[in-house]
């Protein structure tokens, strides 16, 4: 397999000191950043367009396309989303832990591209040591006059401010994550109006971007659009960042290129299943993406117009990998209980469904579960996300509670026989067979 | 007047200036509160953000309630904080948390009678590569098993570490991790809250 190494090659090459800005210069760094700035916004987003550059937060939305989005009112303002939070990712840690200036000149070159002269990070809370590393980055080209008042002896300004989350799933969610940086309750704002790129921060035009789309940026403008539409698949340009993790013998992040199939990510990157046991299930996409089956799905393309043909997504990135030894009930509890937890409270159907379906699953898994339960489950379900179909259809402000909503629909379509069984011996069967033996 | 030390009011103007509009530092503000009452955000503490940013107590406590990294109870002075979610959950990440909560006798949700250590289940981490996860003090371990808990617990105890550093902790406890974290860091933490420069709660290892 053919695997460019894009975002992770200084820190694959120099992992001692990939953090640093003496490495950093050392790699051609901040020569893109300082070439943006000859440039228009016009040639900016153009080159971003055909780069076929996706958001790689979990949307897959044209990078390009957004930026392009940004109406004309100013200030505008720069976010970086780093509140990676979704079960099962961890990419975005890395990429700011190990090569924080790689991000950072992706931030100089999305301002630039925007007319945004005050850009922020917002790191998740329980990241400190990402935050730490990112904020030394932030200091040092403060220190070589990258950022700050007249940025590379050009006439432009570029203020960064490094932000610390507290502990809230829903932040990650563009307008949540307004509304927390501007010292409200992270709670997501209805789109219409309060599309970022027209009413976001401060009711300012508002470029989010996560954390590893800016940081293919420097990259784009290095290599040329055009080279980088030659990276992975055609529908789906580059390299992408995999977090594998679950039953699998090399658990880790991954950098591959859209299109290899699940099977030889499962297999052959990540090392295959402890012990040889049988797959059971796997999450393509974090929390909140539907679940596929290997007896479907193994050896479909990891693309995201592939897994949206399938019903789920991509989203995240993070894969989570479950063996026959895996109670799919217990499974898809807790990541109901997720949800519940990180349920903002705004809108009913997500705050009092969402708290019902953990309160169902659990009581299967506990063996107090009745036969209608599982019916019980899916009308609540269907509650949340009208006709339980992918994408969802919305009873809610974002798309926290129907992500909910995805492990039920794996019970329903490919698990009803392990939940009856809870229901008709009273208990978990593989919990049971354990007793038993 | 602030009840505040002349360090923290510092600090307070400076992360003030780092943002347009005033009211965005309440967050950061929010954790100087913390530090400033020993790991604890009371009342008081919210009415001195409150004078800060322009806003009102009840605004403040509105945003300190909706995030989890505000403690609003007392905090020992280590949060052991364990992963459940699935990624743990599947390498075991229930069992660490019940070696932690036997091994300090503190249950999900309390602190011990000495004010030393505070136990918590916790959503996903962002170390599923490394699971099961645990953070003491937001700094992290990786490939934690139930015994390795229960040693952490009585190092925490024993030893007492003015600084908690995640380096030393992933050496000691700690084992699968979910990548290469090449390169050792002194940085730590010096309460249960997290440590980043602008808070001031960056502590090094050997400081004392």
């Amino acid at each position: 397999m053919n695997r460019p190494l894009v975002v992770t090659r200084r820190m694959t090459e120099h992992p001692a000191d990939s953090h640093t800005m003496d490495r950093y210069l050392a790699t051609g760094g901040y020569e893109q950043a300082e070439r943006s700035l000859g440039l228009t916004r016009d040639e900016l987003v153009e080159e971003i367009k055909t780069s076929g550059l996706l958001g790689r937060g979990g949307a897959a939305f044209s990078a390009g396309l957004k930026w392009s989005f940004l109406a004309p009112a100013r200030p505008s303002y720069l976010v970086i989303n780093g509140d990676e939070s979704e079960p099962g990712t961890f990419k975005d840690r890395q990429l700011l832990e190990r090569d924080p200036h790689q991000m950072l000149e992706g931030v100089i070159i999305a301002a630039v591209a925007n007319e945004v002269h005050h850009a922020f990070i917002y790191s998740r809370g329980e990241y400190p040591k990402p935050a730490r590393r990112v904020q030394a980055a932030v200091d040092a080209a403060y220190e070589k006059g990258y950022l700050g008042k007249g940025i590379f002896g050009t006439d432009y300004d570029l203020e960064v401010t490094v932000h610390l989350g507290a502990g809230a799933y829903i932040c990650g969610e563009e307008t949540a994550l307004i509304n927390s940086l501007e010292g409200l309750r992270g709670e997501p704002r209805l789109k219409p109006p309060y599309f970022p790129a027209a009413k976001g921060l401060y009711m300012q035009p508002t470029i989010v971007n996560n954390v590893e789309t800016v940081s293919n940026l420097s990259h784009i403008l290095a290599m040329g659009a055009e080279k980088f539409t030659e990276l992975g698949h055609p529908m789906d340009t580059g390299t992408f960042m995999v977090s594998v993790s679950g039953h699998v013998n090399q658990p880790g992040n991954y950098e591959l290129p859209h299109g290899i199939t699940w099977r030889t990510l499962i297999y052959e990157v990540a090392g295959g299943v402890p012990d040889d046991r049988a797959l059971k299930a796997i999450i393509p996409g974090g929390a909140s993406a539907p679940w596929f089956v290997p007896e479907i799905h193994l050896d479909d393309q990891i693309t995201k117009d592939m897994c949206a043909e399938a019903g789920s997504m991509l989203g995240s990135g993070a894969v989570i990998v479950m063996d026959e030894t895996t109670c799919m009930v217990q499974a898809a509890e807790r990541l109901v209980r997720f949800f519940a937890h990180e349920s903002c409270g705004q809108c009913t159907p997500c705050r009092e469904g969402t708290s019902w379906m953990e309160m169902i699953l659990r009581r299967i898994e506990e063996g107090q579960g009745r036969a209608i339960d599982l019916d019980l489950l899916l009308d609540v379900s269907d509650g949340i996300s009208v006709g339980l179909g992918w994408p969802p259809k919305m009873t809610t402000i974002c798309p926290l509670g129907p992500s909910a909503v995805s492990p039920v629909l794996a019970l329903r379509d490919y698990f009803r026989d392990e939940v009856n069984a809870h229901v008709e011996l009273g208990g978990c069967p593989l919990k049971l067979a354990e007793v038993v033996v | 007047m602030s009840r505040w030390s002349e360090a923290t009011q510092e600090r307070a103007r400076e992360i003030i200036s780092r943002y347009p509009q005033k009211r965005s530092a309440v967050m950061p503000l929010l954790y100087l509160a913390m530090v400033e009452g020993q790991g604890r955000l009371s009342n008081e503490g919210m009415e001195e953000v409150a004078e800060w940013v322009g806003i009102t107590p009840a605004q403040v406590s509105a945003v300190a309630s909706f995030y989890t990294m505000y403690k609003r109870e007392n905090t020992g002075r280590y949060l052991v904080s364990c992963c459940t979610s699935l990624s743990c959950m599947l390498l075991g990440g229930d069992d660490v948390l019940h070696a932690v909560e036997d091994e300090s006798g503190v249950p999900h949700g309390e602190t011990d009678a000495h004010g030393l250590i505070s136990v918590e289940h916790v959503e996903c981490i962002g170390a599923c590569g490394g699971a099961p996860a645990v953070q003491v003090n937001y700094e992290l371990i990786e490939g934690v098993t139930p015994d390795r808990a229960r040693d952490l617990v009585r190092w925490l105890q024993g030893a007492r570490p003015e600084v908690v550093n995640g380096d030393e902790m992933q050496e000691l406890f700690g084992g699968v991790r979910s990548f290469d974290w090449a390169i050792k860091e002194d940085d730590g933490a010096v309460g249960p809250f997290p440590a980043f420069q602008p808070l001031g709660t960056v502590g090094r290892e050997g400081d004392s």
